[in-house]
């Protein structure tokens, strides 16, 4: 690390500032974001910065202020709402997927929610079954709205802007996992589109398609590809609603193979949708089928070794790799 | 106790009872923060420090039959309601002889022969669940109360609504127990709710409620079994508002920005323990010796816990996917 790296935390908190001090129409709302300083300690500091009247303490109403959010977007502002876990916005599901994602086209066309919900998501510290899912791609089957998940540092520091810059309800997801990451900050111009996927280590072989909290995993298998000679390509999707198929699409066509990594549950999955498209669409480019590793169909489990191995890991990857590429698993 | 006439009569005896059940949770949970730093207990940690008196005190009014719902700020309550300490323990360590085959952790316990239904980490979450089983006990003509304890932030919660409107417009024999410690996590009572007492929301429901000194935990239990020979009256449901203190933080991560320790020590002052203790020492009615027993009837037995949920397997890794399915292997 260098002396300009800072942590995923820091990013998002330089991001929210950012946004703030540039346009007096965005604002702060959640449970804890103030006095406590954010359950992951995202926002701590900004009341101070700001004060309580533009970083708002929610009472727990998840279902209320998310709602209040949207009718703020509404009426001319430009808020951000955070949710402590993707678990809790199940009680604020209602208000997202029947008002956020639906005014605009029920209005025909005469609102719109200029809205930002960010919360976190994922398994990893052994919270058990209520605080650990990853419902990414419940949201991500909803149209009219947008899902951004920053996986590294950077997106972290610049996606927000974007999802505020957008005139549709934008979520964003912070793998729990990635909090403490730090890494240094490229110039904004290097920061790619929101909506693009990003391939951030490029192969031959197979197409690794990813995403938020897996992406560390993956591209740690990808290594160990390598050094079974196995050129691996790592894609980020960065973006799950709208998809960059035309990304995906273009890496399928050299590789040939296609291994999706998702911690969301199988069935179902965000992973099943992208071999779907790339089954309909890539079809005459594939050697294999298209392939995922993704969480087992179980709620997740508090024991650690449970947890791990509820939940893709990297030796799974490499493995399932390697069949793909019908090169035996070392054992 | 007895209770004719509605009157809850308490003699020494009694209180010391109370007295060392409030220490049992308290030095248990001690012993979890201390495994916790070691470790051995992992995920979040919300102790109940403080608060001993809520659950001791309103678990005193209960039959084996009557049901209870908790929060993730459980294990007192697990403690009181009776589970054995070496399964509570075990839980902690996620191990395979943990009251939920550790699956759950601190923050789901489980363990439904004692009628203790969690555990429950979603806020207000337990609430509709509580009068469902409420709603199954009248429904099948049982006389059994069903208890569910919450905290006050879960009183923006629209299930919080809807639950008590369900249980009063159902008449359902349900004991609302709302442990109003003044913060959800960060957040000042002051700064969540418009109407303060809670008690008073109930009542806007027609619930029977008050609010009772929760750090007492003779008046928390007289006030609980009055409200219960009510509900098994049929009555109706009740609410008992419980002013009480977290003395810790909301969990092990809390680095408690939102309040002065000023504050926090002059609640520890007034702590449950502490008050009864002093009260029966002042009476002469505990003297160091008899004090000295039961720190160390407490203590062995929590040493045994440590030792038993130290020494308990972990569940194998093939049997992942058990009990999703009532089919699944057991
Ligand atoms: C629906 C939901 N929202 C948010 C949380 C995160 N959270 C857990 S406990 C808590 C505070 C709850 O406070 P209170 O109900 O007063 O109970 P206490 O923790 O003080 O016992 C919060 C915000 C949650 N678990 N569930």
């Amino acid at each position: 690390m260098n002396d300009q790296s800072i942590t995923y935390r820091e990013a998002l908190k330089t991001a929210i500032s950012e946004a703030m001090r540039s346009d007096e129409r965005v604002f702060l709302m959640g449970e804890d974001v103030g006095n406590y300083g954010g359950c992951y300690a995202v926002s701590k500091g900004l009341s101070d910065e700001f004060g309580a009247d533009r970083v708002i303490d929610t009472p727990l109403s998840e279902s209320g202020f998310v709602g209040a959010g949207i009718g703020a977007a509404m009426g001319g502002m430009r808020p951000i709402v955070e949710v402590m876990t993707v678990n809790f916005s199940l009680l604020a599901l209602d208000q997202i997927v029947n008002n956020a994602a639906t005014l605009r086209h029920m209005s025909g066309n005469q609102i719109g929610i200029p809205l930002v919900i960010r919360m976190a998501t994922g398994a990893g510290k052994q919270l058990a079954a209520q605080h650990s899912h990853s419902l990414e791609n419940w949201y991500a089957h909803v149209p009219g709205i947008k899902v951004l998940v920053p996986s590294t540092v950077a997106d972290a520091r610049y996606m927000l802007a974007m999802a505020l810059a957008d005139p549709d309800p934008v979520i964003l997801f912070e793998h729990v996992m990635l909090y403490n990451e730090s890494a240094a900050i490229p110039a904004p111009k290097d920061c790619p589109d929101m909506h693009q996927a990003v391939v951030r280590k490029s192969g031959n072989d197979i197409s690794l398609i990813t995403y938020g909290g897996s992406l560390s995993k993956t591209l740690e298998a990808a290594k160990e590809l390598d050094s079974h000679g196995i050129s691996a390509e790592v894609i980020d999707l960065r973006c799950l609603r709208p998809l960059d198929t035309h990304t995906l699409y273009q890496s399928v066509e050299k590789t040939h193979r296609v291994l999706v990594v998702d911690e969301g549950w199988r069935t179902g999955s965000l992973a099943a949708e992208i071999c779907a498209l790339i089954a309909e669409d890539c079809f005459w480019s594939l050697d294999a089928p298209p392939s995922r590793i993704c969480s087992k169909e179980v709620p997740i489990p508090y024991p650690q070794h449970l947890e791990r191995a509820a939940t893709p890991q990297v030796a799974q990857v490499v493995e399932a790799a390697m069949k793909l590429l019908n090169r035996e698993v070392p054992a | 106790m007895n209770t004719d006439n509605n009157k809850v009569h308490m003699d020494i005896a009694h209180l010391k009872l109370l007295f060392k059940k409030m220490l049992r949770i308290r030095r248990f949970e001690e012993k979890c923060a201390e495994l916790y730093t070691q470790e051995k207990i992992r995920g979040f940690l919300h102790l109940y420090i403080g608060e001993e008196a809520v659950a001791v005190g309103v678990m005193q009014a209960l039959s084996t039959n009557d049901a209870v719902f908790a929060t993730y700020r459980e294990h007192g309550h697990a403690l009181a309601r009776g589970l054995s300490m070496n399964k509570v323990m075990a839980e902690m360590f996620g191990k395979v002889t943990g009251s939920s085959r550790g699956r759950g952790g601190s923050m789901h316990i489980f363990d439904v022969e004692k009628r203790f239904y969690g555990g429950n980490a979603i806020v207000a979450g337990a609430l509709p669940l509580a009068v469902g089983l409420a709603l199954a006990n009248k429904m099948q003509k049982k006389q059994d109360v069903v208890v569910c304890f919450f905290g006050e932030g879960a009183v923006a919660e629209g299930e919080f609504h809807e639950s008590l409107n369900l249980a009063q417009l159902w008449q359902l024999p349900i004991l609302f127990v709302c442990e109003n410690n003044g913060y959800a996590m960060g957040t000042a009572l002051a700064i969540s709710e418009s109407e303060q007492h809670i008690f008073r929301k109930a009542q806007s429901y027609g619930l029977k409620a008050q609010a009772v000194d929760g750090m007492n935990v003779v008046e928390v239990e007289s006030a609980a079994t009055q409200y219960c020979i009510s509900i098994k009256n049929g009555d109706g449901p009740c609410l008992l508002e419980c002013n009480t203190y977290r003395f810790r933080g909301h969990s092990m991560f809390d680095t408690q920005l939102y309040r002065e320790s000023e504050e926090i020590e002059e609640w520890k002052s007034k702590g449950p323990i502490i008050k009864l203790r002093r009260w029966l020492e002042a009476n002469g009615k505990l003297d160091p010796a008899e004090l000295k027993t039961i720190e160390d009837q407490v203590e062995d037995e929590i040493n045994q816990s440590v030792e038993f949920a130290q020494s308990s397997e972990v569940e194998n890794v093939s049997d992942l996917c058990f009990g999703v399915y009532a089919e699944s292997k057991n």
